[in-house]
């Protein structure tokens, strides 16, 4: 698909937008230009099914905030999360950073380009289903490798479970974010390894 | 205890006392020290990413300080030449060259490239990086900028060139490391009619002059210091020229006029000084243009004139005039009995009985004095940028209000419309408006009155209001001349000066008011108004509308081709210098009234350069002062004669393309190109230009 023509936030987003706009003091509306780009790209996933944010979209934060054009484009390219080009129903994350990749990060990302048939980073399936891109730290080291899928990390992944994970998603269900192997959020694998018993006296 | 004004720094054991608040970078060259620097320009925020300007601070953390960005203390020692100096500023250097192209060969900028100069001084005699080096895709800025973004070393000054001088925020950084692209991210050229000087203030070859390239070198061009007369700003100018031809056209610094600045037509329009020039006399002969001799031509028009009533013969000076062929031409005239002279080609209502009522009398550096601003029928950007420019930045230095009467247009600051029709001059004048008290309350208040409020019938009511409110406002006083007039023709303060307004106005000479009509470059009218029955003389250097009206047709040299005398419309004298010759039989214009005087036997008093220039003076003594400018408060508040009442109607812009507004620039096609760049989009309904 080719950049839209034209962009304005719905009801939803102008809610947003009012809210994200009143936390700065008058005149200074236009430090709520990430929250406005986060909106605009949600707005995008909600209404379009992909969450990214065309030109237009930028041209109508810089309309709304008051501010030339080209500063929203500096912005929205600065940051990795803003997706500038049209991206897949489902954004797949690979966490490449020294623990994941320790910890297998590469099967998974393999795993991702089995399931999917897509060839490298930053590349979408053919179906438009799926985009792949590479990101560091996500910052859930412990329970490395990490996939996230959006904004939900699933963890503690190998190959078979990207794999299932995959045509879940295929098949519109959205498994239960978190570790997959039934971890209680980062304690240790297999349950409670300390404290298990009160020291005798 | 008040701070001190100035801080005493020692650079290199040379202690110097600089203003507080300065940076190292400038105590530094207070004290001679040339420091290197890619990001830092005087005029422009300090950015401090080039890291090119480090300096050694003592008893400061042991490291090399960025001299741009660092504050000045009083007492502070700094060092610029020592070895962690040196070597600090090899490592910049080194990591600025690793995606740096060595294309020098092929650059336009070689030879006077910051880089080229710097990487002397601190580059490496051998490369140790081996990696790929980046590429990245060339932008497109429009017809006059070149880009070439793989040499671009990320100094961001184009981009706050962009933001705060030329007030078009379109240029900008996007992505970040070593993705990061400087453009306009959008495909599109951009809309500043400064974009010219992205070119000089780039320090490599990234951003380069499109019709320049790959035309010359800079160390093969004659340089001569000239004036611009494109428009009535009166910039400073440097012509670079190769032999017969005008190549180049850089502005040179004028603090007080476009400090380093030169607006696109100006830079751009030279290579109409090569297309459609008149190169030779031409005579009608039965209806047709002949080539012709100059005595031929001459005797043409000594023929004509022969027994005719000095009443029946006149004049028009055009928009690049210089004072000296004005002052010939009228003196010709004057010996054939008629004073019948105008300088006035769009008929404003200017009032010459005193030079107040027709100058910019704050002076284009007294902008930056005044605190309130009144823009009547004007629209400085296209008229003249660089005051725009000026307008924009007092804008940017504290609390300016600026309104606007006349056709809405975007100037780049934040300006209060107050409407387009002079009714509401009549309510800033009888104190109604609310901007009247906002005028009145300033201490220093100014108005711009633009020739799209002079130019039309109730020209002369306008300028007297004008002149009214601004007497009412507190504008006039001893000490301050907030009056101003925006002119758009270089030659107009000086006709003006010379008394080249008097007899038959132009709408006079026009359906056969006179016999003889001589143009001198005059082509800013429609010549269809000139009766059938008159002889035309074209005298100019283009053959434009005059020329294509004309009997006979002298051709006369550019603003480049002769030394030539400009009153800005500030009235600053200034003097072109003569860069080039005028082509084939072309000669400067004086000399050709002066030729032509003795030729009818009423030979002019003056035969050299020096003798028009003492002819000049004493008509009027401003041709005194060359390149200064006395400013004078107002004294006398008496105000132009006015005649009839305001009509309704509303000022139109008197420039609507500024790219073409003189032979010159209609003559070339890098001006076409930006006048085709810059075309509304055809959905908006516009009428042709």
């Amino acid at each position: 698909m080719s950049e839209p023509t034209s962009f304005t936030f719905d009801a939803e987003s102008q809610a947003l937008i009012d809210a994200a706009i009143a936390k700065y003091p008058a005149g200074k509306q236009a430090s709520a230009v990430l929250p406005l780009l986060d909106i605009a790209q949600r707005q995008m996933a909600r209404v379009a099914g992909s969450a990214w944010v065309p030109v237009v979209a930028m041209d109508e934060i810089g309309r709304v905030l008051d501010m030339p054009s080209i500063r929203v484009y500096e912005i929205a390219t600065f940051y990795f999360m803003f997706n500038t080009k049209q991206i897949g129903r489902f954004h797949l994350q690979v966490c490449g950073t020294t623990p994941c990749w320790l910890r297998g990060s590469d099967d998974v990302a393999r795993a991702c380009r089995e399931a999917t048939g897509i060839k490298g980073y930053g590349e979408s399936s053919e179906d438009g289903m799926f985009t792949l891109t590479e990101v560091e730290c996500l910052g859930a080291c412990v329970n490395a490798p990490v996939l996230q899928v959006d904004d939900d990390y699933y963890e503690d992944m190998d190959a078979e479970r990207v794999t299932t994970l995959i045509a879940a998603l295929r098949r519109g269900e959205r498994p239960t974010p978190g570790s997959t192997i039934g971890r209680q959020s980062s304690a240790p694998e297999g349950g409670p390894m300390t404290l298990n018993t009160i020291p005798a006296e | 205890m008040a701070p001190s004004l100035t801080v005493k720094v020692t650079v290199d054991g040379i202690e110097v006392e600089v203003p507080n608040g300065s940076n190292v970078l400038q105590a530094c060259e207070a004290a001679g020290k040339e420091i290197p620097r890619f990001c830092y320009h005087e005029r422009l925020s300090v950015a401090g990413n080039c890291r090119m300007c480090l300096v050694e601070i003592e008893k400061a953390p042991p490291k090399p300080f960025a001299s741009c960005a660092y504050p000045v203390n009083d007492g502070m020692v700094v060092h610029t030449d020592t070895p962690m100096v040196r070597a600090a500023r090899r490592g910049v250097m080194e990591f600025l060259l690793i995606n740096h192209p060595l294309d020098c060969p092929i650059c336009d900028q070689g030879g006077e490239c910051d880089l080229q100069d710097q990487s002397v001084g601190y580059g490496g005699d051998s490369s140790r990086y081996s990696e790929d080096k980046r590429a990245v895709l060339n932008k497109d800025l429009g017809p006059l900028v070149k880009t070439v973004m793989t040499r671009c070393i990320h100094c961001t000054r184009c981009i706050r060139f962009c933001t705060e001088i030329a007030g078009v925020p379109e240029m900008g950084a996007t992505a970040r490391g070593e993705s990061m692209e400087v453009g306009t991210y959008v495909q599109k050229a951009l809309s500043s009619e400064l974009s010219g000087n992205l070119v000089d203030i780039c320090p490599v070859g990234a951003l380069t002059s499109k019709p320049y390239a790959f035309v010359a070198r800079p160390w093969e061009l004659k340089k001569t210091d000239s004036i611009d007369v494109l428009d009535a700003v009166g910039s400073a100018i440097r012509v670079d020229t190769r032999g017969a031809e005008v190549l180049r056209i850089l502005p040179r610094l004028n603090e007080d006029v476009n400090e380093e600045w030169l607006g696109d037509k100006s830079r751009y329009a030279l290579d109409g000084l090569k297309r459609r020039r008149l190169d030779t006399p031409w005579v009608n002969r039965d209806g047709k243009l002949v080539r012709a001799t100059w005595p031929e031509a001459f005797a043409a028009i000594a023929a004509k004139l022969d027994g005719m009533p000095g009443d029946r013969i006149g004049a028009i000076a055009g928009d690049l005039a210089d004072a000296e062929a004005m002052i010939a031409l009228k003196d010709v005239l004057a010996s054939l009995g008629s004073a019948n002279v105008d300088c006035r080609q769009d008929g404003a209502a200017l009032d010459a009985h005193n030079p107040a009522f027709y100058t910019f009398n704050t002076s284009i550096a007294g902008i930056e004095e005044a605190d309130a601003l009144l823009i009547v029928g004007s629209n400085p950007r296209r008229e003249a940028p660089l005051i725009n420019a000026r307008i924009r930045k007092r804008g940017l230095s504290g609390r300016f209000p600026v309104a606007m009467i006349g056709a809405e247009a975007d100037l780049t600051y934040r300006v209060q419309h107050l409407g387009d029709t002079p009714d509401v001059l009549q309510t800033l004048l009888d104190g109604t408006h609310a901007f009247a008290e906002t005028l009145a309350a300033a201490k220093r208040p100014m108005i711009i009155v633009g020739q799209g409020a002079l130019a039309r019938p109730d020209g002369a009511a306008i300028l007297a209001s004008a002149w009214a409110l601004a007497a009412r406002t507190g504008m006039l006083r001893p000490d301050w001349n907030g009056f101003n007039v925006l002119h758009t023709a270089a030659a107009r303060v000086g006709g003006l000066s010379l008394g080249f307004a008097s007899g038959k106005t132009l709408a006079q000479m026009m359906n056969g008011g006179v016999d003889l009509l001589w143009l001198l470059g005059a082509d800013e009218f429609d010549t269809a108004r000139i009766g059938a029955e008159t002889f035309v003389v074209y005298q100019g250097h283009h053959g434009d509308r005059g020329a294509a009206r004309a009997d006979v047709i002298l051709p006369g040299a550019a603003y480049t081709e002769k030394s030539g005398t400009y009153v800005s419309t500030e009235g600053r004298v200034q003097r072109t210098a003569q860069a080039a010759f005028p082509p084939g039989e072309a000669k400067e214009d004086w000399k050709i009234l002066r030729a032509f005087s003795a030729m009818i036997d009423r030979p002019l008093p003056y035969d050299t350069l020096d003798g028009v220039w003492a002819r000049l003076a004493a008509v009027n003594p401003i041709f005194h002062r060359i390149d200064m400018l006395p400013r004078f408060g107002c004294g006398d508040q008496t105000g132009p004669v006015s005649q009839g009442a305001m009509s309704a109607a509303p000022f139109e812009q008197v420039i609507h393309n500024y790219y073409m507004t003189d032979p010159i620039s209609r003559a070339s096609a890098t001006m076409a190109a930006c006048t085709e760049a810059h075309r509304p989009a055809p959905s908006v309904a516009v009428a042709a230009e």
